[in-house]
């Protein structure tokens, strides 16, 4: 069984169509990141409390909570600024505060609250079955992560550029890491756009990106390596072309399967896991199509505008 | 074939150590079937719990109860003291009118052991995160500011100690208490359910101080200080007016605070007309309560702001200190008793031998049935407690807690013995926790809580149930897609796949490290790329077949290519792997360590073992096709 039959499409020469996508999608996302001001940082980077409450009713026929009784009893005891969200079941409800004093007492006070004004979903439980978790997090441990995030990221980008230096050629390396940037941009981009927060775990998620658009880049990176040495009387364009067309089978079963793993965790890994999931989606996808119609055709396009270059000085001479 | 040899005894070598630390886990060394019945004091049987699974040694109700329930063996029977959480009456059916030490016995009935393994088997099993069984986590930072390089090293030591000690005392099952850097403490507990509790107990100071009570002359000239200060000063504080127009009413909002004031015998306030209130702003906050000042809740805000002002602090009477009174549990919004004492401290916590919760005997109806904490001093404790409550008969000593005045209560006669009690209105719990804190010392520094996670039980076990469920199905189309598409090759990538994911489960357990839910997320990613190791492999085994090489020469070359491949592409990710441990937090951390476990492992598997059973399978019979 073949996924495909000696394949031979032309990628390089539809490079322009794809750069145009491409920018489009990073200019929407940065259109909605400035909207918003900025990412939405979750409560691991702006210090904050933030409680998930189970409001099942004591009697199994009853309508679910309705969030806005939620969001009114809150709002008129002194805690407006409190988000509120549903989280995964109509009945969980995850509480935010970002701003606060005195996190402790806060959070003693909107459980008393809640419970008072719930009696039906919420005065019968044991405190440990009605708030399902907690976080609290100071602002200043918030603002220590936020550096170490970038600090990580940036690390981890250069580990790269360098390894991959040493094992190819420096532009080899820079096409790379400037498909890795266009894949987190977009990710980060796709993120606001969807509403979607970023959190230590998402951090981790944009990493796990990096990792994966990597791999599908150096596969193909090995190949067009191997391919230069082989047929060198061939275009370089073309060298690539053919290249990019010997691995999309790889290519394609790869992704696949990976975003098999990943939509089973997307829709079964429950609401714990679901926005890191989604992180994953967004970015597999990205990777896999920026291997092809990013990081290759930059390596023509350098190869176009350093050979332009030479040409002029040839010229000049 | 050298090379062969020595690959053999390596797979096999990795089998038998994954084996050796998965089996515990399928065989549940520790785990049995167990019924227990509960009795109540009449020997009635109010409770049984059958065919449960039960760990020996664990709590039947939930760790943070008392250690006398745990599980023991066939026949014996467990005295359980305290109350049994809700959760479980619940289950009872009955309503039974706990006191709060009543005593009940629990008995385990009968026990079927699952396989029992032998004793050289490994006694480490694979333990999950506090995201997925539920538990809290703290991140404490020893305030250590004003200390000098020396001191702050060795208050953050005797920080880790005493949290240490406060959390064994406190019946946790496997805690973990690490100092992750230069003032940093991280404490785990998992399976806890009380957090609150835990959090309080932890991060309490229990200086522990003993205060004699001001006379009632430099009471009022302290009273009279302050309000002739705040009147002639008024312009500059007439902020404070409208704070308490805003607390009375906020406080009005938020607790519906009657008409009449809360307590009647509390009516009497020193001055209360309306025009003089300006003149005695102060006064007029506190009322007499008996024996005891009292501020009412609708006073409580602007008195608290009065005497936290440093000009007002400044004026007191040098000697003097005004301090609250302990909240009471079953009123929280309630009138407060306010102690004005001399700020010398006659005795602290260190001179302390032991302290321990009793219960009020006795007709007294302040006292009987309810939890004390009783004080035993050591020899000079003893000694100076001695003269001071010689010197000081019939004036009242005040008991402080971390500047909380918890009672004050006047002194009868000498105490030569060195015993002392602190009564009020506590809970059994309360009392219990305050006895750990003054029996375990007191923190060296201040402690605060920067960070807390915390996550319940079922909340934990929806988590993992989700996750295994993501996971699982998740591999069973994988394992479908690559039998269908390279058939019996697939087959074996399938099995490397699996290998894969039990060598990774060993490897938590060997090194101590918890399966998390990002650790899940983690294992389903290497999935991706173990697979993506095989089919690496396998179309180019393809294309060197359909270029017309044997099967023999394709396989060989199939392998050479993909693992530079391979290689360059597990190397890159294993680098962000390590950058993201260097810079994680717990969770992230867990991502990181099985992501690396992982990347290791699916190279081994699908390179190495893979390489093995296809050599197995061409060298029996020369071969001139290969299903894949």
């Amino acid at each position: 069984m073949r996924l495909f039959k000696n394949p031979n499409i032309d990628f390089i020469k539809r490079r322009k169509i794809a750069f145009f996508i491409s920018i489009i999608v990073i200019i929407s996302g940065i259109v909605s990141l400035i909207i918003n001001s900025g990412p939405k940082y979750g409560i691991d980077f702006t210090g904050g409390i933030l409680i998930e409450f189970d409001f099942t009713p004591d009697d199994p026929n009853s309508a679910p909570i309705d969030i806005q009784e939620v969001r009114d009893a809150l709002s008129s005891q002194g805690f407006s600024d409190a988000e509120i969200q549903e989280f995964g079941n109509p009945n969980h409800i995850l509480v935010k505060i970002r701003t606060t004093q005195n996190p402790k007492e806060d959070q003693l006070n909107i459980i008393s609250i809640l419970r008072d004004k719930f009696p039906d979903n919420a005065g019968n439980k044991q405190i440990s079955d009605f708030q399902l978790r907690s976080e609290q997090v100071g602002s200043k441990i918030g603002e220590e992560l936020q550096g170490k995030a970038i600090i990580a990221i940036l690390i981890s980008l250069l580990g790269i550029i360098i390894y991959i230096w040493w094992r190819f050629e420096l532009t080899f390396g820079f096409a790379a890491v400037l498909a890795l940037f266009h894949d987190v941009i977009i990710t980060i981009g796709l993120l606001s756009i969807f509403g979607k927060e970023i959190n230590i775990a998402i951090i981790g998620a944009l990493l796990a990106i990096v990792g994966y658009s990597l791999n599908d880049t150096i596969v193909l990176f090995v190949r067009i390596r191997e391919n230069l040495k082989v047929y060198r009387r061939e275009k370089y364009k073309s060298i690539i072309n053919h290249s990019i067309n010997e691995v999309l089978s790889r290519t394609i079963i790869t992704s696949l399967t990976t975003l098999i793993v990943v939509l089973s965790l997307y829709f079964l890994g429950g609401a714990v896991i679901n926005d890191f999931a989604f992180t994953l989606l967004c970015g597999i996808i990205v990777g896999t199509y920026s291997s092809i119609f990013i990081a290759s055709p930059v390596l023509v396009a350098y190869r176009n505008w350093s050979s332009r270059k030479t040409e002029r000085s040839s010229k000049r001479k | 074939m050298k090379k062969n040899w020595f690959r053999t005894v390596c797979i096999i070598v990795v089998f038998l150590v994954t084996f050796y630390y998965l089996l515990p886990l399928i065989g549940k060394k520790q785990y049995s079937i167990c019924n227990i019945e509960v009795y109540n004091q009449d020997s009635v049987k109010i409770y049984e719990v059958t065919e449960q699974e039960y760990k020996i040694g664990s709590n039947l109700f939930g760790p943070e109860f008392d250690e006398s329930i745990k599980i023991a063996d066939i026949g014996d029977s467990i005295t359980v003291k305290g109350r049994i959480p809700d959760d479980i009456l619940r289950n009872l059916d009955v309503e039974i009118d706990w006191d709060e030490n009543q005593i009940i016995k629990a008995k385990l009935v009968e026990r079927t052991a699952k396989v029992e393994l032998p004793s050289w088997f490994s006694k480490k099993e694979l333990k999950l995160g506090l995201d997925l069984q539920g538990g809290m986590h703290l991140m404490l930072e020893v305030d250590t500011e004003e200390l000098s390089k020396e001191a702050a090293e060795s208050s953050v030591k005797g920080a880790l100690e005493i949290i240490r000690n406060r959390i064994d005392q406190f019946g946790v099952s496997e805690p973990a208490i690490q100092k992750i850097s230069k003032n940093r403490i991280l404490v785990q507990l998992p399976g806890l359910r009380d957090a609150n509790r835990a959090k309080d107990l932890i991060g309490k100071t229990a200086l522990l101080e003993f205060n004699l009570a001001a006379n009632n002359e430099d009471i009022t000239k302290t009273v009279e200080a302050i309000d002739s200060y705040l009147k002639n000063n008024y312009d500059k504080y007439a902020y404070l007016g409208e704070i308490e127009e805003e607390a009375t009413a906020l406080e009005e909002a938020l607790f519906e605070i009657p008409e009449e004031p809360v307590d009647s015998t509390a009516d009497t306030t020193l001055v209360s007309t309306d025009e003089e209130k300006h003149e005695h702003l102060f006064s007029s906050l506190i009322a007499i309560y008996g024996q005891n000042f009292v501020v009412k809740p609708e006073n409580m805000k602007l008195f608290r702001k009065i005497i936290a002002l440093p000009e007002v602090m400044n004026i007191i009477p040098s000697g003097i200190m005004i301090l609250m009174g302990k909240v009471n549990p079953k009123d929280i919004y309630g009138t407060r008793p306010v102690y004005f004492l001399y700020d010398t401290v006659e005795l602290t916590g260190a001179s302390l031998k032991s302290a321990d919760v009793r219960i009020g005997q006795g007709m007294d109806p302040k006292t009987a049935g309810k939890p004390y904490v009783s004080l035993q001093f050591n020899n000079q404790g003893a000694g100076i407690f001695s003269k001071v409550t010689g010197e000081h008969r019939k004036e009242r000593l005040a008991i402080v807690l971390d500047d909380i005045v918890h009672s004050a209560p006047v002194i009868q006669d000498k105490i030569r013995d060195g015993n002392a009690q602190i009564t009020g209105n506590f809970t059994m719990n309360e009392a219990k926790d305050l006895a750990i804190v003054l029996q375990a010392g007191n923190l060296p520094a201040p402690v605060n809580i920067i960070e807390e996670r915390t996550v319940g039980p079922s909340l934990g076990s929806d988590s993992i149930r989700a996750g295994f469920k993501a996971a699982l199905i998740g591999l069973i189309i994988v394992t479908l897609f690559m039998l269908i598409y390279y058939k019996l090759s697939g087959f074996i990538a399938d099995i490397a796949l699996i290998c894969n994911v039990l060598i990774i489960m060993a490897v938590l357990t060997m090194l101590n490290a918890a399966l998390t839910l990002p650790g899940i997320a983690g294992i389903i990613l290497t999935i991706g790329m173990a697979v993506d190791a095989n089919v690496l492999i396998f179309e180019r085994i393809r294309e060197e077949l359909r270029s017309g090489k044997t099967v023999r020469t394709a396989v060989d070359n199939g392998y050479k290519r993909a693992i530079i491949t391979i290689a360059d592409a597990n190397i890159t990710t294993l680098i962000t792997a390590i950058v993201l441990y260097q810079f994680g937090t717990g969770p992230i951390k867990g991502f990181a360590v099985t992501l690396s476990i992982g990347i290791l492992a699916s190279m081994f598997t699908a390179i190495v073992f893979t390489k093995a059973v296809f050599d197995g399978i061409i060298k029996r019979k020369v071969r001139t096709s290969l299903s894949i």
